[in-house]
C-alpha cells in the first residue's frame, strides 16, 4: 500500500426501549413468548387496526436525547417507511423521518491517546421493530413470529466522526452505558436490544471530501462490528489501490467468513417513499414536559464515577468496574443503602462476584437486581421521579431505592432468569427443524444471575457480628449469589453458624492439645509453625465454625499453662 | 400529454408497488399515469409559497396509551386468517438465499 | 303482533319500527325475516349484497328480542336490522372490501363502529357490495358483480357505497353503514334517493374500517329520511382510543337538531359548483330546494368558494399517495389471496396483488406509489398537502359568512351501468362537489330533493362546518318536511 489511508466511520445504532408494552398497542414486549403469542391485530398488520402511541415510549426517546446533549424537535411526527418484507406486516415501517425527535447531540469518548473526543450524534428517531424470520430447513420456507414486531426502537443516528474500531467501541461504551442508567435498555448486543449497523468510507489522509460509503448490516457482537470494520476498510482501500469505484450500497457482514456481500436485489428500490402517517397525530413536547424529564434523569455514569470515589472513598478501578455495568452498581447502591458497608459490599463484588461471573462466562450486565425491577433501578421516566431526583443528594436516591428493594421481600430464586431468556429459542425453533439457522439475535441459554441487595446487606452483617467467619461467608456467598438464597436461613438450616458456646470450644481445645504431644513439644521447643497446626486442628474438629481469633486465644492459654 | 412515461418508470413503480402488468397493461399503463399527472400538474397553477403542507386538518396531538399490557395470547386469532402457516407461524417463501 | 304483512313493516322507517318492536307490536325476529325475505326476492337483481348472514341475523333478532324485553336495550334503534358495508370489519363475517385479494377474510375483532350498533341491539344483516376497496364512484368495480340502481337497473347506484344505498333504498335494510372518502355515501345516496350522512373527521371511529384514504376516510349513516340517519350516526359516533385520529366530542346530540326551524339560518351557495358540467335538471332541483329554504326563514345568497377546480388533483394525489401505502399490507402472507403459483417471494407479493387488485385498485397504488417516490414527493404529494391547506382556508372564510354550504352532490344523475369506467379521469371529475368536504374533514349530508325526467333522484348537498353537524341537520329536516318520501318502483306500496 503506497499511500495512507484514513477511515471513517458513522454508525445507526438501533435500542430497544424497555417498556412493557409495544409502540403502538398493548401487547408484551416480553421475550421467550412462543411464535406469535405476543401479537394482535395492529401489530400483525390486520387490515383495519390502527396505531396508538405508548408515551413512554416518547419518555424513553426524550431521556437518551438530554442524556447524549440532543436538541428536542418540541413537536415530532412519525412517518411512514414503506417496504415489502415479510417480517414487516404493514409492509411499511413506521419511523420518523421528516421531524424526528431528537437532534444535534454529541457523547464524548476516551481516545485510546488517554485524551477525549466529542462524536456528534445526527439524530434520534423512535420506530417499531419488525418480526422475526425463522428459516425452515425441511419444507424450504421461512416462517414468520410477529412478537418483536411493534417493540419500541430508537434509532441513534451519530455524524461520520469515529477514524477506528477502537473509538467506534468507545462511543457504543458509552451509549450502552448511559441509556442502561436511564433505565431506556438494557442494551444487550448479543441478545439484540443493542444493534449496530456501519456506515464507513475511506480516503486519502489530508483529503477533505468523503469517500463513498457502504453500510454494514448484520453485526452481533462487538467483536464481529471491529472484525467488519476492519474487514470493510481494507476491501474499500484495495478497490482504490486498483483503481475501481466503492460503490454505495448495503452490505451484510458474515462474522464465519469474516467477509460482506452487497445485498443487491433487482427487487430493492431502496426507495422507501417516506410520507406522515395519517393515522397518528403529531407529538407535541411542552417545556414542561421536557423539564419534568430533565428533572428525573438519574445520575450517570461520569457522575457516579464521581461519587463513589469521594462518597464511598472506592478506589478509582474498583469505582470504574462497579460503574461499568447498571446492573453491578444498581447491586452496590442499593447494599449499601442496607448495611451502611461501601468498603465490604465493594469486596464482595469485586472479588467474589466477579469472580462467579467469570467461572460461569458471564459478564456484570448478566446480574439482575432482584425485587427491584419496578423500583429505583429502572424506568427514570416513569417512576424514578422520587427516587432519582434527589439532585446532590445521590446517596438519599440510592437508598430511597434500596429500601424499596428490601421491602419487597425478593422471593424469586433464579428459576425464573432461566425462563425469562432460555425459552425463547426452544419455542422459536418450532420442532427442532428450523432451529439451527435463527439464532441470531439471542444467545442460547443466556442464565442471569439474580439476587437481592437484602441478602448480601445480610451477608455482610453476619460476618460483621461474627455470626460466620470468613470461609463460611465465601460458600454462603456463592449460594446467594446461585439461587438468591436468605444467608441467615441458609446459614441455619445447613449449622453453618459459628460455634459460640466457649465450653465445647475449650473442651475440643484440650482434646487437640492431648491428641497431638508432639506438637505441643514442638511448640515448646520454640517451633512456631507448631501453633498454627494446633489451630488449624481445631478449627477443622469444629467444621470450621469457630471463631479463629477465640481458637487462638484459647490455645495460647492452655499452652501457657502447661 | 405532457408527462410521458417511460417503461423504466413503470417497471420501477412496479417494484415499489409489487405489481406485475402484462405488456398491455402497462402500455394502457403509461398513457393512463401520463394523463393523470398532466391533471395532477394543473396544481402548478396554484401560488403554496409559504403556505404549509397540512397533514392533519385538526390539531389533534399527543393522543397516548400508557404502558399497561392488555393483549393476552390471541394466535389462532391471528393466524385464523393466513394462506399457510406452520407451528404457529406464518410460512412464506425463503427470504435468505 | 300486529297483523303486518312484510311490505307493511318494510316500509316502516327504522325508528317506527324501533317503536313498534318496543311497543311489542312487531318481533325483531319478524323484522329481520322481513329484510331477509326482501333481500331473497330483490337481491338477485340488484347485487347490494356481498354476504348475508340469515342464520346470524335470526340468532342476534332472537338474542336482542329477549334482552329489549328484559329492559337491557332501549336504543330508539333497537332490533332494527341494518346492513354494513363491506369495508367494515364484522366479526365473524367476511370484510372482502369486494376484492378477490380479501375474498376469504374474516376478522376476527370488530371495528368500533360496527360494535357501536351491536351494543343498542342492531341486528346485522350481512355486508353490502361497494367498489373495490372504496375506490370508485359506481359499484361497479365490484369484484363480486356490479350493484344495480333500484330505481332503474340499468343505472349505477353510485359508489362507492353503493350496495348500502341500494340495499336502504329497496327496503333490503331499514339502514345501513357506508363510509366516504371523497362522496362514497353522499353520492351514492344521491343516486339511490336516500339520506347519508358523512360526519366530521373523527366523529366515528376508524378502528376496523380497511383504510382506504386513512386522513379522508370517515364511516357515516345511509337512512330513509333525515331522523333515521341521525339516530343512527348517534348510534356510531363516539370517542375510541384505538383510533388516534378520533375526537372526544361532547356534543354528539344530533336528534335536538331535527326542529323544523330555519329561521336566520345563513346559507351559502357556491357560484363554482353551479358553472359548466352541472345537468340543468340537477341544477333547477338544487335551486328549487334553497328556494324553499329562503321560503322558511333561512338567509340563502350565492359566493365565490374558489379553489373548486383545484381539489381534484389534490384529493387524488393524497388519496392515491395514502391508498399505495395502506393497501401495501395485502400481500398473501398473512390472510386473504395469495397466488398459486410463484417462484421465490417477491414473485408471490407480484403475483399475488396483481391478480388480487382489480384494475381501478390497481391503477390508483401505482399512481400513488409514483407521487411518493423519490423525485416527486415534493412536487406532487407536498404540493397537493399545501392546496389541502389553501381549500381548507377557503371553507374556514365560507363558514365565517355561512352556517351552511348548498350545492348539487353530484354533476348529473345515476349514469348507465356501463359508461363511467373507460374514462377514470371523467369520471374522478363527478367528485367535484364532494371531496372538498373531505379534504377538509367537514361534516356533510345528501338529502333527495326531486328526480330527473328519467325519474332518477336527485340529492341535495348540504355542507357544514366542523362539529355543525346540527346546522346540516337543521337545514335537512326542514327542508324533508316539506316533500313526500318517495321510493323506488319496485318498492313503492
Amino acid at each position: 500500500m503506497s499511500k495512507s489511508y484514513e477511515t471513517v466511520i458513522g454508525l445507526e445504532v438501533h435500542v430497544e426501549l424497555a417498556t412493557k408494552t409495544k409502540i403502538f398497542c398493548a401487547c408484551s414486549t416480553a421475550f421467550g413468548g412462543a411464535p406469535n403469542t405476543h401479537t394482535c391485530p395492529v401489530c400483525t398488520g390486520m387490515p383495519g387496526s390502527l396505531p396508538v402511541l405508548n408515551r413512554q415510549v416518547v419518555e424513553y426517546a426524550l431521556a437518551v436525547g438530554l442524556a447524549t446533549n440532543c436538541g428536542i424537535n418540541q413537536t415530532c411526527k412519525f412517518d411512514r417507511k414503506n417496504y415489502f418484507y415479510p417480517d414487516n406486516p404493514q409492509n411499511y415501517q413506521i419511523s420518523q423521518l421528516y421531524l424526528p425527535i431528537c437532534h444535534d447531540g454529541f457523547v464524548e469518548i476516551e481516545t485510546a491517546q488517554g485524551g477525549t473526543k466529542k462524536v456528534g450524534i445526527h439524530e434520534i428517531h423512535m420506530e417499531e421493530d419488525a418480526g422475526k424470520l425463522i428459516h425452515d430447513e425441511w419444507e424450504d420456507c421461512s416462517l414468520v413470529d410477529f412478537n418483536r414486531s411493534g417493540v419500541p426502537l430508537i434509532e441513534i443516528v451519530s455524524e461520520p466522526d469515529m477514524r477506528s474500531a477502537d473509538e467506534v467501541m468507545a462511543y457504543l461504551d458509552k451509549l450502552r452505558l448511559i441509556i442502561q442508567y436511564l433505565g431506556a435498555s438494557d442494551c444487550k448486543l448479543q441478545e439484540g436490544s443493542m444493534r449496530a449497523d456501519v456506515n464507513l468510507s475511506v480516503r486519502e489522509v489530508g483529503a477533505a471530501k468523503l469517500g463513498t460509503r457502504t453500510e454494514m448490516k448484520n453485526l452481533n457482537s462487538f467483536k464481529a462490528i471491529a472484525r467488519a470494520i476492519e474487514g470493510e476498510r481494507r476491501r474499500q482501500i484495495e478497490l482504490l489501490e486498483e483503481g475501481k469505484p466503492v460503490i454505495q450500497e448495503t452490505r451484510r457482514w458474515d462474522d464465519n467468513k469474516e467477509s460482506s456481500y452487497a445485498m443487491r436485489s433487482k427487487e430493492d428500490a431502496q426507495d422507501y417513499r417516506y410520507f406522515p402517517d395519517p393515522d397518528l397525530t403529531p407529538v407535541v413536547i411542552s417545556d414542561e414536559w421536557l423539564e419534568a424529564v430533565r428533572s428525573r434523569q438519574p445520575e450517570l455514569r461520569t457522575e457516579k464515577l464521581e461519587r463513589y470515589k469521594t462518597q464511598y472513598a472506592i478506589p478509582e478501578y474498583d469505582a470504574l468496574i462497579l460503574t461499568g455495568s447498571k446492573a453491578l452498581s444498581d447491586l452496590f447502591e442499593e447494599t449499601v443503602a442496607l448495611c451502611q458497608k461501601p468498603k465490604e459490599v465493594s469486596n464482595w463484588l469485586m472479588v467474589e462476584a466477579m469472580r462467579l461471573l467469570k467461572e460461569a462466562g458471564k459478564e456484570a450486565d448478566d446480574l439482575v437486581v432482584s425485587g427491584a425491577a419496578g423500583g429505583s433501578s429502572t424506568a427514570p421516566a416513569a417512576s424514578a421521579g422520587e427516587a432519582g431526583a434527589g439532585d446532590g443528594g445521590g446517596a438519599a436516591g440510592g437508598a430511597g431505592g434500596g429500601t424499596g428493594a428490601a421491602k419487597a421481600a425478593p422471593q424469586t430464586t433464579n428459576k425464573d432468569a432461566d425462563k425469562g431468556d432460555g425459552s425463547g429459542m426452544a419455542s422459536g425453533s418450532g420442532g427442532g427443524a428450523a432451529g439451527g439457522s435463527g439464532g441470531g439475535e439471542m444467545t442460547g441459554g443466556a442464565k442471569r444471575f439474580k439476587f437481592s441487595p437484602a441478602h448480601l446487606a445480610k451477608l455482610i452483617e453476619l460476618v460483621d457480628r461474627g455470626a460466620i467467619n470468613r470461609t463460611v461467608a465465601k460458600t454462603v456467598f456463592e449460594e446467594v449469589f446461585a439461587s438468591d438464597v436468605d444467608p441467615e436461613a441458609y446459614v441455619e438450616a445447613h449449622g453453618l453458624g459459628m460455634v459460640t458456646d466457649t465450653g465445647a470450644l475449650l473442651k475440643t481445645v484440650d482434646e487437640v492439645i492431648a491428641q497431638n504431644p508432639q506438637s505441643v513439644a514442638d511448640y515448646k521447643g520454640g517451633k512456631e509453625k507448631a501453633f498454627g497446626f494446633l489451630v488449624g486442628q481445631t478449627m477443622r474438629a469444629m467444621k470450621g465454625k469457630a471463631d479463629p481469633a477465640a481458637v487462638n486465644a484459647m490455645i495460647k492459654e492452655a499452652l501457657g499453662k502447661m | 400529454m405532457a408527462n410521458i412515461i417511460s417503461d423504466e418508470t413503470i417497471e420501477y413503480v412496479g417494484i415499489l408497488a409489487k405489481l406485475e402488468l402484462s405488456d398491455e397493461e402497462k402500455e394502457a399503463a403509461k398513457q393512463d399515469m401520463g394523463k393523470m399527472l398532466d391533471y395532477f400538474d394543473q396544481l402548478n397553477r396554484l401560488d403554496t409559497t409559504g403556505v404549509e403542507p397540512m397533514s392533519h386538518v385538526f390539531p389533534v396531538h399527543n393522543v397516548f396509551r400508557e404502558d399497561i399490557v392488555q393483549n393476552g395470547d390471541d394466535r389462532d386469532e391471528i393466524l385464523a386468517n393466513a394462506p399457510k402457516k406452520k407451528n404457529g407461524a406464518f410460512m412464506v417463501p425463503k427470504t435468505v438465499e | 303482533m300486529g297483523e303486518k304483512g312484510n311490505e307493511s313493516i318494510l316500509h316502516l322507517t327504522a325508528l317506527e319500527l324501533g317503536k313498534r318492536i318496543k311497543a311489542r307490536e312487531i318481533g325483531v325476529a319478524e323484522a329481520t325475516r322481513a329484510c331477509l325475505e326482501r333481500i331473497r326476492s330483490a337481491d338477485g337483481e340488484l347485487r347490494s349484497f356481498i354476504t348475508v348472514d340469515e342464520a346470524g341475523a335470526l340468532a342476534a333478532a332472537d338474542a336482542v328480542q329477549g334482552r329489549i324485553d328484559a329492559g337491557e336495550l332501549t336504543h330508539p334503534l333497537a332490533g332494527v336490522p341494518v346492513a354494513i358495508k363491506d369495508n367494515i370489519c364484522v366479526k365473524g363475517l367476511p370484510a372482502t372490501c369486494a376484492s378477490k385479494i380479501l375474498w376469504n377474510f374474516k376478522p376476527t375483532y370488530q371495528a368500533q363502529a360496527a360494535q357501536n350498533l351491536l351494543d343498542i341491539g342492531a341486528v346485522v344483516l350481512g355486508k353490502t357490495n361497494m367498489d373495490e376497496f372504496a375506490m370508485g364512484s359506481t359499484t361497479e368495480t365490484s369484484a363480486f358483480g356490479i350493484t344495480r340502481n333500484p330505481w332503474n337497473p340499468d343505472r349505477v347506484p353510485g359508489g362507492s357505497s353503493g350496495g348500502s344505498c341500494a340495499a336502504v333504498s329497496s327496503g333490503e335494510a331499514f339502514y345501513a353503514l357506508g363510509s366516504d372518502t371523497g362522496g362514497s355515501i353522499r353520492q351514492p345516496s344521491s343516486f339511490c334517493g336516500v339520506t347519508g350522512i358523512k360526519p366530521t373527521y373523527g366523529t366515528v371511529s376508524r378502528y376496523g374500517l380497511i383504510a382506504y384514504g386513512s386522513s379522508l376516510d370517515q364511516i357515516g349513516p345511509i337512512a330513509r329520511n333525515v331522523s333515521d340517519c341521525v339516530a343512527a350516526l348517534e348510534a356510531i359516533s363516539s370517542h375510541d382510543k384505538k383510533d388516534s385520529t378520533s375526537v372526544d366530542r361532547e356534543d354528539l346530540d344530533f336528534s335536538s337538531a331535527l326542529v323544523d326551524d330555519v329561521g336566520g339560518l345563513r346559507i351559502g351557495i357556491p357560484e363554482d359548483y353551479l358553472g359548466e358540467g352541472l345537468d340543468p335538471e340537477v341544477k333547477k332541483a338544487v335551486l328549487a330546494a334553497a328556494d324553499t329554504l329562503e321560503k322558511k326563514g333561512a338567509k340563502v345568497e350565492r359566493f365565490s368558494l374558489s379553489l373548486v377546480e383545484y381539489a381534484i388533483p389534490c384529493y387524488y394525489t393524497i388519496a392515491m399517495a395514502e391508498a399505495s401505502s395502506n393497501l401495501s399490507r395485502f400481500d398473501g402472507v398473512k390472510y386473504g389471496y395469495r397466488a398459486a403459483d410463484y417462484d421465490g417471494l417477491h414473485q408471490m407479493y407480484k403475483k399475488s396483488r396483481s391478480e388480487g387488485f382489480g384494475p381501478e385498485v390497481k391503477r390508483r397504488i401505482m399512481l400513488g406509489s409514483f407521487v411518493l417516490s423519490s423525485g416527486y414527493y415534493d412536487a406532487y404529494y407536498l404540493k397537493a398537502l399545501r392546496t389541502k391547506s389553501l381549500v381548507k382556508q377557503a371553507f374556514d372564510r365560507a363558514f365565517a359568512k355561512y352556517d351552511v354550504i348548498l350545492g348539487p352532490v353530484a354533476p348529473t344523475t345515476a349514469p348507465e351501468v356501463g359508461k363511467s369506467l373507460s374514462d377514470p379521469l371523467q369520471m374522478y371529475l363527478g367528485d367535484i362537489y364532494t371531496i372538498a368536504v373531505n379534504l377538509a374533514g367537514l361534516p356533510a349530508m345528501s338529502v333527495p330533493c326531486g328526480k330527473d325526467p328519467a325519474g332518477m333522484p336527485i340529492g341535495l348537498h348540504l355542507i357544514g362546518d366542523c362539529y355543525k353537524e346540527r346546522n346540516i341537520i337543521r337545514a335537512a329536516y326542514a327542508y324533508e318536511r316539506t316533500r313526500a318520501a318517495e321510493l323506488p318502483p319496485g318498492f313503492a306500496a
